[in-house]
């Protein structure tokens, strides 16, 4: 176990499954020269060379459309899009082709590549460059979509998306690359498909994944001094979605809230609002509140921008609310050292 | 070639003297079985026993068994949507296809892809593709597999990209192009151009109607040929796959012909006048092929009766051996969604909850 950060276990696990694999191969904008955005690629083009550490023209519809026939002859490329909103030239391939390919051609032929993705707003990059579209991927079954919250899941989940022979979108987050975790040294590799709960609590659920489980994660340990016990699922894949998991918590505390980073309206807390009222109905003692984005393009300013996003406020406020509403009351704090 | 010389007439005439007689005979055979075979799909279309979009490859037979001809069994191939003559030309099982278009478990791709998506990874026929352009940048993902585990030569694999004229004007045309030209990839692209996407005229749609230019910008070589002549089209379509093998560069080339009917066997092609239409069926390459073959005594009459009369069979058989295929299984339906199994993911018909009747009711509840 090493502390490292988010991008630094994006990195090690590419060099660790490139070293692994000779038919992994790196296709990106500036990944090479440059060494990413991000830097998640740093010296990787040294290590490998050119031929696998691809650089490409600005043309995200045609290498993620070239990774599709890379990896429909077998080849496993990992593919980065600088950000998830450039996805956006890139969606007939993904959504139209990687998608469907398997399914359509009668299991004939897979597409056992990956799309790394950052999304996240509030780095003041404006209403174009702020995007969260996961729920667009996570809509669309044949790919599956990942979203790592700590550098040990980034790992995990990274891992398993390069040695899955499906097309999987693992999506990152500006906001994590920086952060810092413990990390499983050796083989590490999660499952896709299933979330976690990433602390247990008895009173409320709160729903996460990427960059809102860190947020769940730190207002679940303020609340705890206040007498809250606060249970944070981390839904890690947004497709498959592990409904039983969210469930199954939500039947426990009775309780839930979803954070998420995306729009309000048709996201993924509206997915997972949906999934416990079908699934945690009859335990349900207040109804599920959402904590999403304001439904507005993301304006440059930072007050705005601070003011449109969902944060640790806006969730313990939401998490008080509906407590408030089922009369709950604080258990003592238990005093230091007692 | 200079890319730049606008060769537009006359075309190069291919000589049939030379050729050897049983691969002609052989290339007027599977003209006419694409003829018959799409004449039958369009009367099951009217019959109701083929649903969705049908294009059919009617007119362009010398096009598409040239290029088929063209290509090594190592070659890759990607299609557009009008790709039951590629299929067919490239040696898939007639009956196979006929059942794809019908929607039944013995189709290519056990009918989940049907008329646009033909798919036989044993021919290496990668794919007909119903969204214009989708084709591709994967076809050129292909041509960047091969370049990347091969080096340039005359027993390099290739690529053959095929594409409308209509295509030639979409982002991932030109996306695809460039990527081929500055990763120096090993894929000939083909446009076939037939005059019309859909209803719109070539001239009224690209700023340079004369499509084989239309690489320029890349600096890919781009050459045109009549596409109702198959000695012609295979020899161009080869010319420009061993510079595609031997250099590992991209080339285009443009095929011309005529679709005889309508975009889809739905369009009565009221665009199109009747002296058009006349016009069109005079120059019908395949009576104009059968005839050149009678008169250079590769065929005679009674020869040339034959093969028509087998390729009508063979399609019949084909017609019965897709009527009597049964649909797949409601049960398969979830069959290849995933390729590498995962968990939670939702196998329910319209109406069943995600989460089941009762599926965490039985879970331990709140103390």
């Amino acid at each position: 176990m090493a502390a490292v950060t988010y991008r630094q276990a994006l990195h090690d696990t590419l060099r660790a499954e490139m070293l692994r694999d000779e038919n992994i191969l790196l296709i990106g904008e500036e990944i090479g020269v440059f060494e990413g955005s991000y830097k998640i690629t740093a010296g990787l083009l040294d290590e490998f060379g050119p031929r696998r550490v691809r650089d490409t023209p600005i043309c995200e519809e045609g290498f993620v459309g070239a990774a599709v026939g890379a990896a429909m002859l077998g080849l496993r490329p990992v593919v980065e899009i600088m950000t998830i909103n450039f996805s956006l030239l890139a969606i007939d391939q993904i959504v139209n082709h990687a998608a469907k390919m398997h399914a359509m051609f009668g299991g004939q032929v897979s597409v056992p590549m990956v799309i790394r993705t950052p999304g996240g707003g509030g780095q003041q990059l404006a209403a174009t460059h702020s995007q969260n579209l996961e729920v667009f991927y996570a809509h669309v079954p044949g790919l599956k979509v990942v979203a790592p919250a700590s550098p040990a899941d980034a790992k995990g989940l990274l891992t398993a998306a390069i040695r899955d022979d499906d097309p999987v979108l693992v999506l990152e987050n500006l906001a994590l690359y920086n952060t810092k975790g413990e990390v499983p040294d050796g083989e590490h590799t999660l499952p896709i498909g299933t979330a976690v709960v990433a602390a247990t609590g008895s009173d409320v659920t709160v729903v996460a994944y990427s960059r809102g489980t860190v947020v769940a994660l730190e207002v679940a340990r303020r609340l705890e001094a206040d007498g809250v016990s606060v249970e944070v699922v981390d839904l890690r894949s947004l497709r498959p979605l592990d409904r039983q998991t969210v469930c199954a918590s939500v039947r426990k505390t009775t309780r839930a809230v979803v954070l998420e980073d995306d729009w309000l309206s048709y996201g993924i807390g509206a997915e997972i609002a949906a999934t416990i009222a079908e699934g945690a109905f009859d335990r349900l003692d207040a109804p599920v509140r959402r904590v999403a984005a304001a439904e507005v393009p993301l304006p440059y300013a930072k007050q705005l921008e601070t003011a449109a996003l969902p944060d640790a406020a806006a969730l313990t406020r939401v998490i008080y609310e509906t407590l408030d509403s089922t009369g709950f009351t604080a258990r003592p704090t238990t005093p230091a050292g007692g | 070639m200079d890319p730049t010389q606008d060769r537009t007439e006359p075309y190069p005439q291919a000589s049939p003297a030379s050729e050897d007689p049983a691969a002609l005979r052989g290339y007027y055979r599977q003209m006419a079985l694409i003829r018959h075979f799409e004449l039958r799909a369009a009367e099951m279309y009217t019959r109701a026993k083929i649903g969705g979009y049908c294009h059919l490859n009617l007119g362009e037979e010398a096009t598409v068994v040239g290029l088929m001809a063209a290509l090594r069994p190592t070659d890759y191939l990607f299609t557009t949507y009008r790709d039951h003559g590629y299929a067919l030309a490239r040696g898939a099982d007639p009956g196979q296809v006929m059942a794809e278009l019908f929607g039944r478990a013995t189709g290519l791709s056990g009918g989940r892809g049907g008329s646009m998506h033909l798919f036989d990874a044993g021919l290496r026929m990668l794919g007909g593709y119903g969204i214009v352009g989708g084709q591709m940048p994967p076809a050129t993902g292909a041509a960047l597999a091969i370049a990347h585990r091969g080096e340039p030569g005359p027993d390099s694999e290739a690529v053959m990209c095929l594409l409308g004229d209509g295509t030639t004007n979409i982002g991932a045309f030109h996306e695809s192009l460039n990527l081929a030209a500055v990763w120096h990839l090993p894929i000939v692209y083909v446009i076939v151009n037939n005059h019309l996407g859909m209803g719109t005229p070539v001239e009224a749609a690209s700023g340079e109607p004369a499509l084989y230019r239309r690489g320029c910008a890349y600096r890919i070589p781009g050459a045109r040929v009549d596409g109702n002549d198959v000695i012609a089209v295979r020899d161009a379509a080869q010319t420009a796959l061993e510079q595609a093998r031997t250099e590992h560069r991209p080339r285009l080339l443009e095929a011309v012909s005529h679709r005889l009917r309508g975009h889809s066997v739905v369009d009565p092609a009221r665009y199109r006048s009747a002296e058009e239409t006349e016009r069109l069926r005079e120059q019908d390459p395949l009576p104009a092929f059968r005839a050149r073959l009678i008169e250079d005594r590769i065929l005679d009459q009674e020869a040339a009766d034959r093969i028509d009369e087998e390729c009508e069979q063979a399609v019949t058989a084909a017609v019965d051996f897709a009527d009597a295929s049964p649909p797949p299984a409601t049960e398969t339906l979830f069959d290849h969604v995933y390729a590498t199994e995962v968990a939670n993911t939702h196998f329910g018909l319209p109406g069943d909850s995600p989460t089941g009747p009762g599926l965490f009711a039985d879970r331990p509840g709140k103390e």
